[in-house]
Formats: C-alpha cells, sequence, structure tokens
C-alpha cells in the first residue's frame, strides 16, 4: 500500500522537474540532518536543505522563493557526507535553474558596483553562471 | 619531465604572483610546464543539472585542443579549473552521448573521448616529484615558521576527482612539513570559504573567513597557506579588522623561500596583507635597506 501526503492536490510538476534535472530520488532522504549540520552556510538559510527536501516532497508553497536556493555555493559537503548519497547540491541547481528559467536571472552585470574590477575572473564567472540562465 | 599546462584566466590575472612562483620553483625541480596553445576559459563551476549541456563546452574545447596539440594530459594549479576540468573530463568518459550532442552544435569540434589526465600541481609535486626529492631541494628550512593549510572545497569535494581524503587531507601539510614549517590543523581547513559570494554577498565570506582564521590563531598559526586562488582573495581581503590580519601565502611562495630563490620571483609583495614582517622575523628575507 502506498500512501501519499500532500499539501496540494493533482500532480506535483515542480517535485517532478526538481527530481529528472537533478537524477536525484529525493524520497530516498530519511532526514537526518547531515546536510544542514555540514553547511557551512546553514546560518544564513532561510530553509536547511533537509527540510528543503522535505518541503518539496510534501509540495509545500514558496520553496523556489526561499534564499536557501541563493546562499547555497555549491561546496558540496553535504553531498559527500550524505549517508543515503543523495546529491544535495544537484536538487538546489536544479531549484536555481528552474527559478531562473521562470523569472528571469537574479544578478546583472549592469548591477555590479565598480570596486568587481578588482575581483578575481573566477569570481565573477562563478557568480553569473550561477545567477543568470 | 614535461607537461601541458593550462593556465585559466585568474592565474594570468590576480594570482599572477602564484603563476611565477610555481613556474621559478618547478624549474628548480626540472620540471616544465608548457602553455596549451588556444586554451578558453574553463566555465569555473561544473553545472550539476541533466539538461544543461552548453555550460560543459568551455571545458570540452579545451581538452579537444589539448588533443588537437598531442598531449594527453594537462596540468592546473587553479582548482577551480582543475575541479571543473576534471568533472568534464569525467562526463566526457562517462556520457559520450553527451558530447557528440554538444559537438553536433559546433560543427564536430568538439570531438573528446575523456581520455586525458588531469593534474593539480599538488599532485605533480606529490606523486611525480615526491617529498623526498622536494626536501632535498631545501636550502633555508622554514624552521620556526607556524602554518595552517587551507584547503577548501574544489580540490577535494567530490570525491570521485578530490586528489586528497576529503575529510582529512595531508597534501598541504605533508608539503610544509618537507620545507621544515610546522602545521597547525583544525577543522574548518576543509570548509567552504563562500567563494564567489564575495560578488554580492559579501558578509557571508567575511564570517567564513573570520571563523576560520580565529581558529588558525588560536591553534598558534602566524600564517595560512592555501592553493585557490578565489580562496586567496578572500583570505587577502576579507580579515577582519579587530586584529593585524595573517598573512595568505600560496603554498608555491613558500616553496621557493625554502628553497632559497630570489624573492622577486616569488610575488611577494602582490599582496592586500604584508608577507615581509612575518619573513623578516624568522630571517626567511633580508630586511629592506638591512645589510646584503
Amino acid at each position: 500500500m502506498t500512501i501519499t501526503m500532500r499539501a496540494g492536490s493533482g500532480p506535483d510538476e515542480l517535485l517532478h522537474k526538481v527530481e529528472v534535472l537533478s537524477e536525484q530520488h529525493l524520497a530516498n532522504c530519511y532526514q537526518c540532518g547531515t546536510c544542514a549540520a555540514t553547511c557551512p552556510l546553514a546560518a544564513q538559510m532561510d530553509l536547511l536543505p533537509d527540510m528543503l527536501i522535505r518541503h518539496l516532497l510534501f509540495g509545500l508553497p514558496g520553496v523556489l522563493e526561499r534564499r536557501t536556493l541563493w546562499v547555497c555555493v555549491g561546496c558540496e559537503s553535504c553531498t559527500d557526507r550524505c549517508p543515503r548519497g543523495i546529491d544535495v547540491a544537484r536538487i538546489i541547481e536544479a531549484l536555481r535553474q528552474i527559478r531562473l528559467q521562470d523569472r528571469g536571472d537574479e544578478l546583472a552585470v549592469a548591477q555590479l558596483p565598480d570596486a568587481a574590477r578588482e575581483l578575481p575572473p573566477i569570481a565573477l564567472v562563478a557568480s553569473l553562471r550561477r545567477h543568470t540562465g | 619531465m614535461q607537461i601541458a599546462y593550462y593556465p585559466g584566466c585568474t592565474i594570468k590575472a590576480s594570482a599572477r604572483q602564484h603563476e611565477g612562483a610555481a613556474l621559478a620553483v618547478l624549474r628548480a625541480l626540472g620540471v616544465e610546464l608548457r602553455e596549451m596553445e588556444e586554451w578558453n576559459c574553463c566555465g569555473v563551476v561544473h553545472s550539476l543539472t541533466s539538461d544543461n549541456l552548453i555550460r560543459h563546452m568551455a571545458p570540452v574545447r579545451v581538452f579537444a585542443r589539448l588533443r588537437e596539440q598531442g598531449n594527453n594530459e594537462v596540468a592546473t594549479l587553479c582548482d577551480m579549473c582543475f575541479n571543473t576540468l576534471a568533472r568534464a573530463n569525467q562526463l566526457a568518459h562517462e556520457h559520450p552521448e553527451q558530447i557528440e550532442a554538444m559537438s553536433v552544435t559546433s560543427g564536430g569540434e568538439l570531438n573528446y573521448d575523456g581520455n586525458s589526465g588531469v593534474l593539480h600541481l599538488l599532485q605533480i609535486l606529490r606523486d611525480r616529484v615526491g617529498w623526498a626529492k622536494i626536501r632535498a631541494r631545501v636550502r633555508r628550512p622554514l624552521r620556526g615558521l607556524t602554518v595552517y593549510p587551507y584547503y577548501g572545497c574544489k580540490l577535494l569535494r567530490p570525491s570521485e576527482i578530490g586528489i586528497d581524503d576529503p575529510e582529512t587531507p595531508a597534501v598541504l601539510r605533508d608539503l610544509m612539513q618537507a620545507l621544515g614549517a610546522t602545521v597547525v590543523e583544525g577543522s574548518l581547513q576543509t570548509q567552504c570559504c563562500g567563494a564567489y559570494h564575495v560578488v554580492d554577498r559579501e558578509e557571508l565570506v567575511a564570517g567564513r573567513v573570520a571563523a576560520t582564521t580565529a581558529q588558525a590563531r588560536e591553534r598558534g598559526s602566524e600564517a595560512i597557506v592555501l592553493s585557490c586562488p578565489l580562496c586567496h582573495f578572500n583570505f587577502d581581503t576579507l580579515q577582519p579588522q579587530a586584529s593585524a590580519p595573517l598573512p595568505v601565502f600560496y603554498y608555491t611562495q613558500l616553496m621557493g623561500l625554502a628553497f632559497g630563490l630570489e624573492p622577486g620571483e616569488l610575488g611577494l609583495d602582490a599582496h592586500h596583507t604584508d608577507l615581509l614582517p612575518l619573513l623578516e622575523q624568522h630571517n626567511l628575507i633580508r630586511p629592506k635597506g638591512g645589510p646584503a
């Protein structure tokens, strides 16, 4: 018997898209919280990575509006330490990609301060790759 | 020993001192890095989604050019280039159909089979040159200098391409000990510095840098030693104002000093945080205006 618990009704397009783009099966997560405990930037997140997975599974609204998507810098500590082998960084990258395609870029070159000229090129290229579609 | 060399953009911009020191140190060890022709940006971050093939084109093009030039392995100094190149190489090896799809869109110029080797300079030093040879080349041991090696993320993760154990890496510790330095370590050595957040979320990076330098200081370190040009920028410019900042070295600079190379070759003045007082204190360079 399969029991499905969902906040909304109907098929969940977002969960499906995330699973296809990230190639991860989110129901494998058993909510141990290792990802959140290991994340060096967790304190700045408004939804911890394990909670983000649970919100997606339950179909709770607002996941794409979370600051967490942009705070995650892709260091992959969570991915490396997940006891269930879930690549959490891929899940967050999939959410970023969906959000960028829906709502457009998060950062524009024209908005960067003059001081950005002094930054290493790898900082600028990496930031623009993560914040633009 | 000759190895093809991919510099990447930042090594030719804000990290020139790392390249200068690396080439000088390698000359002293009999290793020649030959810069490849027609290199382009590696793309910096590896795309993690299944349908974003266009973002793999930049590193795959580097490999296609490398092959045309008759090479089957490539060395790099930059941790982000290393990570992006090594993962693109792995992708090409495991998913030739994705490379084929990219190649079709570019007139067939991106043919690549994923069978090149990607070497970080630290791997060349550890696995090809070896600590014994490096130890034997030391002319001025870094005796009395206490350093905290910082690895960050891109050298170590994901573990399929990382150059060392992601939880307890040893390569920088072993290198520094071969040079005669004292090494102190701590749990924050392998935690991300905040990376590209320096562009528009500087406070996140400042928080990581403050925590890591505080740990280094508590353990008795006088300096940070690292490899990644982005970590270097972040540690060099974003330490808290409250106390005197810890000097931040590329490992190649400390190798050059220990080898007794000319300080002018090592770019020691190209840093935001002054490196010279600490080096003078340990008699590793002569004070300016002092006796020759």
